[in-house]
């Protein structure tokens, strides 16, 4: 990203302005940092350590094997809930690419009547609650004898994603209108237009869709407590809080199982940081 | 941010540029209806599943919502008494009230709070400084991790005896409180989890901030104008739309916390932190009363849509866009 430049000042001030920017800075990254530590260093402590007074932000002796136990202790086998989660976490991103990419191109590049309306409803639904709509899909549902499956939680991704149609819409957009020309002179179609110019060149995009769209999922949890009822069906969000024997006050456990929940969402980020971040801002600013 | 949005979609039509190869008018009709067949055909995914996940969906909840519809019995129809249940003040028959202010009491608090510091933050971080980027994606780290995983954190950082946060009160001598389990701080306490991913809206502000056209700056310190009032003058009214546009948001996805209520407090003690949204889920989900519910959900929808008719309202006086000041149209 670039800074913006600001006009220019005289040495002193701005010396002293940085330093209290710095400053602050400084302690909001403390503030924001402190929990992670805690949460990590909990993982990492033996039991003995967790109740004691005053507690200790560093644990005295690491211990490795909490990361270990912890998933075994897991009423639902850790490898069990991570497939779980991928079952739906990866339909659902690849449905939400395609065909929000669909239907971003034809708000982007055909003009039909009524486009503007619509995609003026694109934009309304995304402040839509979801909770508005969740009952009578519900009985919907549990009528066609979806519940215990993953079907309620993937099927409404083939039918498109508004933030990813809002997104991709924005991307296609910017695509010259010359490279459209060219194709068509080639002898492409509007279908083949999309495929050929649009998709390859919007990747970097699809790919934020996709992990955004993966993240979303992963980290879902009100879905999946509906429409799952059995536990083994449980995707790794509702099952890192279940331990055989109900063992609730083992919070090294609970951490563990809680860092290997924020693991693949956090290397998603650091991947794809910088689109990852262009990809939340675009919407807020863009308008 | 109705103009927003009409600048959106005359930005979108406006790139086609493809009238000028057509010539003949019979040609052109042709191809005109070719090119609207296949729009629709390019957007009917989108036109179906809203018609079948949302407006049907919204439809039937309305109806649900006059019977006592429930997964165990056929519905039968009873007029207003669901509505009249849920607007009862008696806690027995309902809790619509004790919901209604919990959740604004959260809205209310957390919004302006994490706005003031993303934004603060936002603009400390505008400036050449070393280490931007590292901050940037400090801030934004709480966002990433799962909310289940936040609450699970927190809830361990609130434990009376043993947890962080009284520790560290205790160092600078003060007793910490109970959390989550004081009628009086559980509330508190899920607003502090909210102000801890602040950061989210950070980025947007960050954005918006750069986009400000530095001449802008440097005219009003040609005019005598202090940091201050560069600040007042120039900054705000600038950042309006972004404000406005996280403003929006943010209330809209507050209203809808749900799972730090439930995995921290479950809406105890004594429904301190009984949330609407976590209501509507007992209501439906635990209670299946699914008529009862839906009249909830109704008023859920009704209650949103007036805070976003409202915002959208004042934001004719608030909200500048570069079009009115472009066109010396001052408000």
């Amino acid at each position: 990203m670039t800074t913006l430049v600001q006009a220019p000042r005289s040495m002193s001030p701005i010396s002293l302005r940085k330093v209290v920017s710095y400053l602050v800075l400084t302690v909001g990254a403390v503030i924001i940092l402190i929990p992670f530590i805690w949460m990590v260093s909990t993982s990492l402590k033996p039991p003995t350590e967790l109740f004691i007074y005053p507690p200790r932000l560093f644990p005295s002796v690491i211990r490795w094997q909490n990361y270990i136990e912890a998933p075994n202790a897991s009423f639902i086998p850790l490898g069990q809930a991570v497939w779980n989660s991928l079952l739906f976490a990866l339909p659902v991103a690849f449905f939400d690419v395609i065909t929000s990419a669909v239907v971003a191109f034809g708000f982007a590049r055909l003009r039909f009547r009524g486009s503007n309306v619509l995609f003026f409803i694109v934009l309304s639904t995304m402040m839509l609650p979801p909770q508005v709509t969740m009952i009578p899909l519900f009985i919907l549902f549990a009528r066609l004898g979806w519940v215990n499956t993953y079907l309620p939680l993937v099927v409404q991704a083939l039918f498109g994603w508004n933030y990813a149609i809002f997104l991709l819409r924005q991307f296609f957009a910017s695509i010259p209108e010359e490279l459209d020309n060219a194709a068509r002179i080639d002898g492409c179609g509007w279908w083949g237009i999309f495929l050929r110019i649009h998709l390859p060149l919007a990747k970097a995009a699809l790919g934020i869709v996709a992990i955004l769209s993966f993240t979303g999922s992963w980290s879902e949890y009100l879905r999946p407590l509906i429409y799952l009822k059995d536990p083994m069906l449980w995707p790794l969000a509702l099952a890192l809080q279940t331990f055989q024997g109900g063992k609730t006050n083992r919070w090294e456990y609970l951490m563990v199982m809680s860092i290997l929940l924020t693991v693949p969402p956090l290397v998603l980020f650091f991947v794809a940081q910088g689109r990852y971040i262009q990809g939340i801002v675009i919407s807020g600013v863009k308008g | 941010m109705q103009d927003v949005q009409e600048s959106r979609l005359t930005h979108g039509t406006g790139a086609l540029g493809r009238v000028t190869k057509r010539t003949g008018a019979a040609k052109r009709t042709k191809r005109e209806n070719q090119e609207e067949r296949i729009g629709w055909l390019f957007v009917s995914p989108f036109v179906i599943g809203f018609v079948l996940f949302t407006v049907g969906p919204m439809l039937v909840s309305f109806v649900l919502s006059f019977t006592d519809a429930s997964m165990l019995k056929p519905a039968v129809f009873v007029g207003f008494e669901n509505y009249v249940n849920l607007f009862s003040t008696d806690e027995i028959r309902s809790l619509f009230w004790r919901t209604l202010y919990n959740t604004s009491y959260y809205v209310l608090i957390s919004v302006p709070l994490g706005m003031a510091v993303g934004f603060g933050m936002a603009i400390l971080l505008n400036q050449k400084l070393r280490g931007q980027g590292i901050f940037r994606t400090l801030f934004y780290l709480p966002s990433i991790i799962p909310p289940v995983a936040v609450s699970l954190l927190w809830v361990w950082i609130f434990h009376q005896e043993f947890g962080l946060l009284n520790a560290a009160l205790r160092v600078v001598g003060i007793p910490g409180p109970a959390w989550l389990t004081s009628t009086a701080w559980a509330k508190p306490a899920l607003i502090l989890v909210s102000l801890w991913g602040a950061g989210g809206g950070l980025l947007v502000f960050l954005a918006g901030l750069q986009g400000v056209p530095t001449d802008l700056y440097d005219a009003a310190k040609v005019d005598g104008a202090g940091a201050w009032s560069r600040f007042w003058r120039v900054t705000i009214p600038m950042m309006s739309p972004t404000l406005f546009f996280v403003l929006v948001t943010s209330i809209i996805a507050s209203f809808q916390v749900f799972v730090t209520a439930l995995i921290m407090t479950n809406g105890g003690p004594a429904n301190a932190t009984l949330m609407y949204v976590l209501y509507l889920y007992r209501l439906a989900f635990v209670q299946f009363r699914m008529g009862p519910a839906s009249a909830l959900a109704w008023a859920y929808f009704v209650i949103i849509m007036g805070f976003a008719g409202v915002l959208f309202f004042t934001a004719r006086t608030w909200v500048y866009y570069e079009s009115d000041l472009l066109g010396g149209k001052k408000k």
